[in-house]
């Protein structure tokens, strides 16, 4: 048990990784074997992801004290080695990547796992790559997980078939490169300044640095920011995100609602534990504010459904930016909670167009425009075209009043999306928008916090009006549509994403306390840069048992 | 050497810029490997540019960090290398198919007049 409490950290990357390896040696027919091999090991995160919340809770303060867990690889102390940290925040993304994960996966294995290329695999790996970015303490290791989850997304986005699949996957690959060479030159700098990696050593030492150095580390650091910014989604930075998202495969697009966030992770990280100056955090609320404009109104033009998501995810993700950048410290907790919430929301609302796209028999998916006949990719390289997967009917059980059932769904989802009640995203967004305007003086809210206020509300009235249209397009509108043939296992992980919003606006009181918490940890950076760096004394001494 | 390896990372930089910025896809594909070579000299570069300096510790002479270079930006090339090199082959198998299934080079798919 001690065994496994020490080495609890790395477990996130180390199974997901280890389950994605063995699976390509297992040959094309043993389906099964893969399925419960890529369910195990989502399942083993999903409670590795909730133990690291136990403990690193207050419930449990005999095993990690303060509520940060380190774990030293290959036992080289702090700043000469890289480390695992986890704290409140990183037990939070990485639970909530394995909930979004397995939803997904389940979602996959009703049918799109089916042909050629190996899905579970590249899915594991995002996985570990997911993970291994929100454990790590050190910057450089960040790219490498970046890298490695980037690839993964690479093969993911290209599943499928057709010429603009191809297209959209080709501008994705091209812009991430260029921003992980930015990611590199940024680190680059910083290293050159500063002569470390590990982020708790940073903080110390970017605060000790000459004035001459200074400014080549600012520029380091304002160099890593754009690079976060790129897959974070910011406005003028994002336009690469709705073609890549909106073509990919529905569990694809699901699982990527959540690779957005891996951006904003690392803003909130290097962001609070460089504790950058004034100028850069109003910088990414007035790029905030312009995400969620600019998002507002692609989503009024938007016709088709899975566009419309993608740009509901960047005006979620522009309300992110532009509160983080209020520099309310009490803020950062609402944001988490906010964050939680649009992930769920567009994992289970990508998932729901694949569902409503095959309803379509009259007009055919928008992206066909471009392209009337498309292809397979096995065409392009002349190879013989594996046998096509079974049809619809075959597999699994179906749900009974599939329209209702999808309609139901879509109403949970534009509830959410808008946020309105009863639905946590008004939860969400209340908490947000009333510890804005409560942060300063009684009664004087500075008027970036009214900005904010009045931008957002003008978002969900946007979205709304752009939901309601599409909805009763999809579901009232006169075109002749089919009632698709839904499994059990494609609807249940909607119904269960769902589920899991109506679960946390029930005990948001907990939830907010907890991430209040994580919140103010992230803002004190000091009792996680103690723990980094005091690590090593802590293993020579030896372990007490609780 | 600083105005030489200046000018080697500029050059590399701005010609990869440019060709980034072209829309043919073989060309974005070579802008993106200048680029990356680039990046790779400039992180060299910030382990300081000295002349004999190895980056391993020579255990007959005495420790004295000074005349040694600092071995992490190498290890940080390195791995700089294999990301780069293995993105590069996945955008090159990602061009073909898209050359096979339109049937043009161009970025978009189409050619810009039709």
């Amino acid at each position: 048990m001690n065994v496994l409490l020490e080495h609890l950290i790395v477990l996130p990357i180390v199974v997901p990784l280890v389950t994605g390896a063995a699976m390509l040696f297992l040959s094309e027919a043993r389906r099964i074997a893969r399925v419960t091999l890529a369910l195990i090991s989502v399942l083993v995160q999903l409670s590795v992801g909730v133990a690291l919340l136990y403990l690193t809770s207050d419930a449990a303060p005999f095993i990690w004290p303060e509520g940060v867990g380190v774990y030293a690889v290959g036992h080289w102390p702090a700043p000469f080695g890289i480390v695992l940290v986890v704290d409140r925040l990183s037990a939070v993304m990485v639970t909530l990547s394995a909930a979004v994960a397995l939803a997904t996966l389940v979602y996959a294995i009703s049918r799109w796992d089916r042909p050629g290329q190996p899905f579970h695999s590249l899915f594991q790996l995002q996985t570990m790559g997911l993970n291994g970015a929100f454990l790590t303490g050190d910057l450089f290791n960040l790219f490498v997980f970046f890298e490695v989850l980037l690839a993964a997304s690479y093969g993911l986005v290209l599943r499928g078939v057709g010429a603009v699949r191809v297209k959209a996957g080709l501008h994705y690959i091209t812009v991430n490169l260029a921003a992980s060479l930015l990611f590199l030159i940024g680190v680059a700098l910083i290293y050159g300044m500063a002569g470390t990696l590990t982020m708790a050593d940073l903080a110390g030492r970017s605060a000790a640095l000459a004035d001459r150095d200074r400014a080549l580390f600012d520029a380091g650091a304002a160099i890593l920011g754009v690079a976060f910014l790129v897959k974070a989604g910011s406005w003028p930075l994002n336009f690469w995100l709705p073609g890549a998202y909106s073509i990919a495969l529905a569990p694809v697009s699901a699982a990527f609602a959540m690779m957005t966030k891996v951006g904003l992770y690392a803003v909130l990280r290097v962001g609070t534990i460089l504790q950058e100056d004034e100028t850069l955090a109003a910088a990414l609320f007035y790029l905030g504010l312009a995400t969620l404009i600019s998002g507002a109104i692609a989503m009024l033009a938007a016709k088709h459904l899975a566009r419309l998501v993608s740009y509901s995810l960047l005006v979620s993700m522009g309300i992110l930016l532009a509160a983080f950048g209020l520099r309310i410290q009490a803020l950062t907790g609402p944001v988490i909670f906010y964050m939680i919430v649009s992930v769920l929301t567009s994992s289970a609302f990508f998932m729901l167009t694949g569902m409503t796209d095959r309803t379509r028999i009259a007009d055919p998916p928008v992206m066909a425009e471009d392209n009337p006949m498309p292809r397979p990719v096995y065409v392009a390289y002349g190879i013989k075209e594996p046998s096509v997967y079974r049809g619809d009917e075959e597999v699994g059980i179906a749900v009974p009043a599939a329209m209702a059932f999808l309609g139901l769904m879509f109403v949970c989802c534009a509830l959410l999306v808008t946020g309105l009640p009863p639905l946590p995203g008004f939860v969400a967004k209340f908490a947000l928008l009333s510890t804005a305007l409560n942060a300063g003086q009684v009664g004087a809210a500075p008027w970036t916090s009214w900005t904010f206020f009045a931008a957002v509300l003008l978002s969900g009235f946007a979205s709304l009006i752009a939901l309601s249209r599409v909805g009763m397009r999809l579901f009232w509108g006169g075109a002749a549509r089919a009632t698709p043939r839904l499994r059990l296992l494609e609807a249940a992980p909607v119904a269960a994403l769902i589920l899991l919003c109506l679960a946390l606006s029930a005990a948001a009181g907990p939830v907010a306390r907890y991430l209040d918490s994580a919140g103010r940890s992230l803002h004190q950076p000091d009792t996680y840069i103690h723990a980094v760096l005091s690590n090593r004394s802590k293993q020579q001494s030896g372990r007490e048992p609780p | 050497m600083e105005v030489v390896y200046a000018l080697a990372v500029g050059v590399l930089a701005g010609s990869g810029v440019w060709l980034v910025l072209r829309p043919r896809t073989f060309q974005v594909l070579m802008g993106l490997t200048l680029l990356s070579y680039a990046t790779n000299i400039f992180i060299f570069g910030m382990g300081r540019l000295a002349f004999h300096q190895p980056p391993i510790i020579d255990p007959s002479q005495s420790v004295d960090p000074t005349l040694y270079a600092d071995p992490v930006p190498q290890a940080l090339v390195l791995t700089a290398i294999v990301i780069g090199f293995a993105t590069t082959a996945l955008f090159l198998v990602v061009l073909l198919a898209l050359r096979g299934l339109t049937g043009t080079d161009h970025v978009d798919g189409r050619e810009p007049d039709e």
